[in-house]
């Protein structure tokens, strides 16, 4: 596999006996990554000398030589803006094909010669470097932290993944673990995390809310708390949208104003990333004031600039409108109304923002929780987790698919096997059959997404299941089984049941997958939700209407001496009419045209039964007869 | 086993949610992979196919029709594979006029009307079931669980027509 490409320090270590090495809960976050640990229930985030718990998620690798993490590297970041990368968690499991898709945001500067499939390096410091290695540097720091703070050695650790990650970035992130010699206990989707910390602290019961809005991610989950059950009922999200987003607004503001007033810059990476660290500031700032101002230096000139909280809020308008629109989906693939809500847990550095808060709350008609730190309480839910995993606590965290997973079948259709929002562990199976007489091989097209045609949809996997003996179309059974574990990673496996044929894969999607394809294609399957359904009606009455075509054909040429001249010419025109219906788009006409197809070939079947009748009966005594019967 | 029993429930067609979800939360707590963290690993893969299962099986039985299909499943009621031609005479009336007035519907609140009216359909259709199944009226318990499909089908399609009049309409 392409992504383990990287050289391990060594094997992971076995757990000891238990005591010895502690267990800690990891947020490894787009914009700051927090490690904490719990002691019987009580979870506490782990502080570094001058009492911070937030780590930026930034890695430097200076000219001085060595590596450095978080506020650190912030600086050599600022001072040598090459060979510092911040937000790398947007590029986990992720192909250079993706990048276009991030190169507005973040400036990253790529390995040249990066394959389009396999996970994308950077050239950061003057070396090639996987997103693999960076984030192996700050859980390399954050366990640093731990052990320092703990005096103790800790090996294993419960991390923290947005909801909406892919398989790709969830394996991506425990190879990082790997890296970084810790052992991933289970990786768990940050609302559940979030609403484990505080569900546990407050003894709240109850339909609640997470609203996880943070440097990269959305994530709006909806979870039933009930006596130490936490039970996810639906999900949903937006993997690139975040305050890096907001940031890069105000940046590319900054940089137009310097143009208009004639500053004819080259914007490259460095001035983008002076003016992106300059933009955070100001977004911050917004937060407690009406309005801030900045200076802005690039290539020694300066240039000063002013933001009201109402400009910024003008800018941001539409991204937080797009939250609310997925969460108002959420609640209605929950069977719920905002009014069931008890209330809605606030999670990531951008809910701080007054203009989100005063949506959020608007939107459920009750103030947002936010008594425990947004920063903070994803890293108290993995911690809790990680107590309860290796003590044996009696918690229970119930979570779901964040997207459907089925087969292409005839007609470019999806068969939906694994419903998203789908409670895991699940193993589910579906039977397909041959389209053709004597087909021996079938294609196993697995996909991912919420239309209902497989171009829309994005593409997992393809394998073949070959060998199936040759028989009637119709006659094969073939069964497809689909199993997602408590992890979220999904196998899929293919059966011929009536002769044993077996086929099974892992499915390991291709690194080229972007997040905001699956962003999108849950906004599409609801923008399309009628079309897709039309064009659904039109392609199985397309397929149906091949397959009676197939089927007569086989009997005509089998038993068309059974016709006579004139009932043969109009089943031939019935079979012309059927088959210029099927090149048209209307789904009535080809119904139609099937019936009438259907009536001028019926006696043609009747005549057909009848003889086989007749022939399977011919010179049978009546004990063979009744053997036949037996079978 | 099948999915009452892997609950430890009667096979019946009345289930309060709450009875459901004791019984699920209370298997799960037995069988969830985070039960058998740093178990060996025959043990876990036996969980996760465990936990599979009372997924499987709750699933099946939280919503009300696909828990009667389910029954009806068990006390040998065949239904034909979804999206199958409706062979009912009745139905396939009921179904053509309803498409139509659908069809029709040009409004938001046109629309949410007979979703309402697809829905009381159903609760009724739900409430005689009880009565089909007491019975063992395999060919009453088939007719009503077409239908049944058919309204949930009809309910599905309005949901998807209503969102895209409110889009066009945005």
């Amino acid at each position: 596999m392409s992504l383990l490409e990287i050289h391990e320090p060594g094997e992971t270590p076995m757990p000891h006996a238990g005591e010895a090495s502690l267990a800690v809960g990891i947020d490894l976050g787009t914009t700051n990554s927090v490690v904490a640990i719990a002691r019987e229930g009580v979870p506490a985030a782990l502080h570094d000398e001058a009492g911070n718990a937030l780590v930026p998620s930034v890695v430097a690798y200076p000219e001085a030589g060595g590596v450095l993490v978080g506020e650190e590297a912030r600086l050599v970041m600022a001072r040598e803006p090459r060979n510092a990368v911040a937000s790398i968690k947007r590029l986990m499991g992720r192909g250079a094909a993706d990048l276009h898709a991030v190169a507005g945001v973040l400036p990253y500067e790529i390995e040249p010669g990066s394959g389009q499939t396999d996970m994308v390096k950077l050239r950061i410091g003057g070396k090639a470097r996987s997103p693999v290695e960076i984030s192996a540097e700050i859980l390399k720091a954050l366990r640093a932290r731990a052990e320092a703070a703990l005096d103790k050695p800790v090996e294993r650790a419960v991390i923290t993944v947005p909801a909406y990650f892919d398989d790709a970035a969830r394996t991506a992130t425990r190879d990082a673990a790997r890296v970084a010699g810790l052992e991933v206990l289970r990786l768990v989707n940050e609302p559940t995390a979030a609403a484990l910390a505080y569900g546990l602290d407050k003894g709240s019961e109850g339909l609640y809310a997470v609203y996880d809005l943070g440097g990269g991610t959305f994530d709006f989950s909806l979870l039933r708390l009930e006596k130490g059950v936490f039970q996810v009922l639906a999900t949903g999200g937006d993997a690139a949208l975040g305050g890096d987003d907001f940031d890069r607004a105000i940046a590319e503001r900054m940089l137009a104003e310097r143009k208009k007033d004639g500053l004819a810059d080259r914007v490259d990476e460095a001035a983008v990333k002076t003016a992106l660290v300059l933009a955070r500031q100001m977004k911050e700032q917004l937060s407690e004031r009406d309005q801030t101002s900045g200076r802005l230096e690039v290539a020694g000139t300066p240039s000063f600039h002013t933001l009201t909280r109402g400009e910024f809020e003008a800018m941001i308008e539409a991204p937080v409108a797009r939250t609310l629109e997925i969460a108002a989906n959420v609640l209605t693939d929950a069977g719920m109304t905002a009014s069931d809500v008890q209330g809605v847990v606030l999670v990531g550095g951008s809910t701080r923002l007054p203009l989100v808060r005063a949506e959020v709350a608007g939107m459920i008609g009750k103030p947002a929780l936010t008594d425990i730190d947004p920063d903070e309480v994803v890293a108290l839910g993995a911690a809790l987790q990680a107590e309860a995993l290796t003590g044996g606590g009696d918690t229970l965290l119930l979570d779901v698919t964040p997207l459907s997973l089925g087969l292409e079948t005839m007609g470019g259709i999806v068969e939906k096997v694994v419903p998203r929002n789908t409670p895991i562990p699940v193993q589910l199976a579906q039977e397909f059959t041959t389209y053709q007489d004597g087909q021996t091989a079938m294609a196993i097209h697995v996909v991912q997404g919420e239309r209902e045609m497989v171009a829309d949809c994005r593409s997992l996997a393809r394998f073949e299941l070959s060998g199936i003996p040759p028989m009637t179309a119709g006659a094969a059974r073939i069964r497809v089984s689909f199993a997602v574990d408590a992890d979220g990673l999904l196998a899929v496996s293919a059966e011929e049941r009536t002769t044993g044929v077996a086929q099974r894969i892992e499915v390991k999607p291709s690194y080229g997958l972007s997040h905001e394809d699956m962003a999108d294609m849950l906004y599409d399957s609801l923008d399309n939700a009628e079309t897709d359904m039309m064009q659904r009606l039109l392609a199985e009455a397309r397929v149906e209407s091949r397959r009676s075509l197939l089927a007569l054909d086989a009997a005509l040429a089998k038993d068309g001496a059974l016709l006579t001249t004139e009932e043969r010419a109009a089943i031939d025109e019935g079979r012309a009419r059927l088959e210029a219906a099927i090149t048209g788009d209307d789904r009535d006409a080809i119904n139609a045209a099937a019936e009438a197809l259907e009536t001028v070939s019926k006696p043609f079947a009747e005549r057909r039964m009848d003889r086989g009748i007749r022939e399977a009966l011919a010179g049978l005594s009546v004990g063979e007869l009744e053997s036949r019967v037996g079978e | 086993m099948d999915h009452f029993a892997r609950l430890g429930l009667p096979a019946a067609l009345d289930l309060e949610p709450a009875t459901l979800d004791r019984a699920y939360f209370t298997a799960q707590r037995q069988w969830h992979p985070d039960r058998f963290v740093g178990h060996p690993p025959e043990e876990r893969a036996k969980a996760s196919t465990e936990a599979a299962g009372l997924n499987d099986a709750y699933r099946t039985l939280k919503d009300p029709l696909s828990r009667a299909v389910y029954l009806a499943g068990l006390n040998g009621v065949e239904l034909p594979g979804d999206g199958k031609t409706i062979d009912d005479p009745d139905l396939l009336m009921e179904a053509m006029e309803a498409r139509e007035a659908l069809h029709e519907a040009t409004t938001p609140e046109a629309v949410d009307a007979l979703a309402a009216q697809a829905r009381q359909d159903m609760q009724q259709a739900l409430a005689g079931l009880g009565t089909l199944f007491l019975r063992h009226d395999k060919a009453a318990i088939r007719k009503a669980l077409l239908r049944l499909r058919y309204l949930d089908k009809f309910a599905e399609e309005a949901r998807a027509r209503r969102t895209n009049l409110q889009r066009v309409k945005a």
